[in-house]
C-alpha cells in the first residue's frame, strides 16, 4: 500500500481503537493500555525526525482532544517521537538496516519487543506522573504504570502476528 | 547571526522537541484550571458527534439494564404518586416555567461518554445549550448524584463527574443531619469518602449520607450512598468515613440536569455573606 495512504489510514484507526475501545478498559482502575504509541513506533526509520516529532504531536493532541486530557497524550507521545532514533540507535542491529519499516516481521521478535517495551515503559511512566502530579503514591503510580506496560506490550505484539503480518 | 541560524538549523530536532514539549506543558497546566479549558474539549460539536454515532451501536447492548433502571425509577414514581396533593408533576423539558413557584426544573438527557478510570473523569451528554442547560447546573439520575456541567455547546455539554479528585460535594448524614464533605480519592469508583464529622457525633456503618441542600447546585436530600467503614486517623480530630455510592459511574445511562430557578438569589445573598466577613 502506498505510504501516503496507509499512514493517515492508520492514524485514524489508532485514534478510533484507543477513544472506543480501549479508553474504556480500566480493570480495577490499574491498567490503561495506550495502544496508540504503536502509530509512532511504526514509522519509517527512515523518515526525518521534525516529521515524526511533528506527527507524535498531532496524534497526542488528537488523543486528548477527545479523552479531556488536554496536553497529557500530546507531551507524552512528543517525548517518544523524540526519543524513538536514539532507542533504536542504542538496541540496534545489522537486521533493522535491512527494511525500512520496523514492524515485528522485518526486524524480529527479541528487537521489536525491546524497543516497543523500552518506549512503551517511558510513554506509560511520564503519562502516569504527569496525570497525577505528585510523588505522593510513587509507588502506585510505578505499578501502574509497569503493568499497564505489560498490557499495552502484549496487545501490541498480538496485534504484530494478527493485523500486521503482510 | 548566521552562526545563530546554523545552529538553530544544525539542532532543530532538539528546539521542536522542547517547543512542542512546552505547547503541551502549557496545554495541561491551563487545562487544570478547567475554566480555562473552554475549547478544545469532548463537549465540542465533533467529537460529541462521533461518540453519539457511536452510542447509538453500544446503547443496544446496555438496554437489559436500562429496562431494570427504569423500572425501578417508575416504582419509586408510582409510589409517590400514592400520595396525594405533596407532590406535583413538572414536566420533563418544558420550559416556561422561569417565575413559577417551583424551584427546581429537571431535563432528562443521555450519556454520550464516560468514564471512570482516570484521576479527573468527565461525562458528555447529548444536550447542551439549546436545550437550556447551563454551566454550574447539577446532574443527578436515580441512584444520586452525577456531576455538575462544565461546559455546553449547543446541544452537547460536558459534565465533571462526582469521580473527579478536584471536586466534592457537600452532604450529610441524613439520621442527624451533621454536614460534611464528599470528596472521591481517585481509587475505586464505587467508594468516597465524607470528611470534616467531628468525633463526637455517633457515626455506624449502615447509615444513609444524602446531600445536604447548601450549594445551589443540588436540592437537599438526594440519597449518595451508605457509611461502609468509620475510622479515626491518630493526629486529626475529624473521622475518616468511607461511603459507598447508590449510584455505579460504569453503568451509566440517562440522567438528569437541575436548573435551580432561585440560584441567582442564593448566590447573591452568599456573596454579600462573604462580603461582610470582609473576604474577597
Amino acid at each position: 500500500m502506498k505510504a501516503w495512504i496507509k499512514y493517515p489510514l492508520m492514524f485514524a484507526a489508532f485514534v478510533l481503537l484507543q477513544v472506543l475501545i480501549l479508553n474504556q478498559i480500566h480493570l480495577g482502575g490499574f491498567l490503561n493500555p495506550y495502544i496508540y504509541v504503536l502509530f509512532i513506533l511504526l514509522l519509517p526509520i527512515s523518515m526525518p525526525r521534525y516529521q515524526v516529532l511533528l506527527l507524535s504531536f498531532l496524534l497526542g493532541i488528537t488523543i486528548d482532544w477527545f479523552s479531556n486530557t488536554l496536553g497529557l497524550h500530546a507531551a507524552s507521545a512528543v517525548l517518544i517521537g523524540f526519543l524513538r532514533s536514539p532507542v533504536m540507535a542504542l538496541i540496534s542491529v545489522r537486521e533493522i538496516e535491512q527494511s525500512d519499516y520496523p514492524g515485528l516481521k522485518q526486524t524480529g521478535i527479541k528487537w521489536f519487543l525491546t524497543y516497543v517495551a523500552v518506549l512503551v515503559f517511558i510513554h506509560h511512566f511520564f503519562l502516569f506522573y504527569l496525570e497525577v502530579f505528585s510523588f505522593v503514591g510513587f509507588f502506585r503510580t510505578l505499578l501502574r504504570s509497569m503493568l499497564s506496560t505489560v498490557f499495552s506490550v502484549l496487545v501490541i505484539v498480538l496485534s504484530q502476528y494478527l493485523v500486521f503480518r503482510k | 547571526m548566521r552562526d545563530l541560524y546554523r545552529f538553530i538549523l544544525r539542532n532543530h530536532v532538539i528546539f521542536l522537541f522542547v517547543l512542542l514539549e512546552i505547547i503541551s506543558l502549557v496545554f495541561v497546566f491551563n487545562y487544570n484550571n478547567y475554566q480555562k479549558s473552554r475549547f478544545l474539549n469532548s463537549s465540542s460539536q465533533f467529537t460529541g458527534n462521533v461518540y453519539n454515532r457511536y452510542n447509538r451501536v453500544t446503547e443496544y447492548f446496555r438496554l437489559s439494564t436500562v429496562n431494570r433502571q427504569l423500572a425501578e425509577e417508575n416504582a419509586r414514581l408510582r409510589k409517590l404518586v400514592g400520595i396525594p396533593k405533596t407532590v406535583r408533576f413538572i414536566p420533563d423539558t418544558l420550559r416556561g416555567y422561569q417565575n413559577s413557584e417551583f424551584q427546581y426544573i429537571y431535563i432528562s438527557a443521555k450519556v454520550v461518554s464516560n468514564s471512570v478510570n482516570r484521576l479527573q473523569n468527565y461525562i458528555t451528554l447529548n444536550k447542551g445549550s439549546k436545550d437550556g442547560i447551563k454551566p454550574e447546573m447539577g446532574v443527578i439520575c436515580a441512584d444520586g448524584v452525577v456531576g455538575m456541567v462544565t461546559n455546553v455547546t449547543p446541544s452537547y455539554s460536558s459534565v465533571m463527574s462526582l469521580l473527579n479528585v478536584r471536586w466534592n460535594i457537600s452532604a450529610k448524614i441524613a439520621r442527624n443531619n451533621y454536614f460534611g464533605t464528599l470528596s472521591w480519592d481517585g481509587k475505586d469508583s464505587r467508594k468516597v469518602y465524607l470528611s470534616d464529622i467531628p468525633f463526637h457525633v455517633n457515626v455506624f456503618p449502615g447509615d444513609t449520607i444524602i446531600t445536604s441542600g447548601f450549594s445551589a447546585t443540588f436540592p437537599e436530600g438526594i440519597p449518595l450512598g451508605t457509611i461502609e467503614t468509620v475510622d479515626k486517623e491518630g493526629g486529626s480530630s475529624f473521622y475518616t468515613i468511607a461511603v459507598k455510592l447508590f449510584l455505579d459511574f460504569n453503568a451509566l445511562s440517562w440522567v438528569e440536569v437541575i436548573e435551580n430557578n432561585r440560584n441567582k438569589e442564593l448566590e447573591l445573598i452568599l456573596k454579600r455573606n462573604s462580603n461582610d466577613e470582609g473576604l474577597d
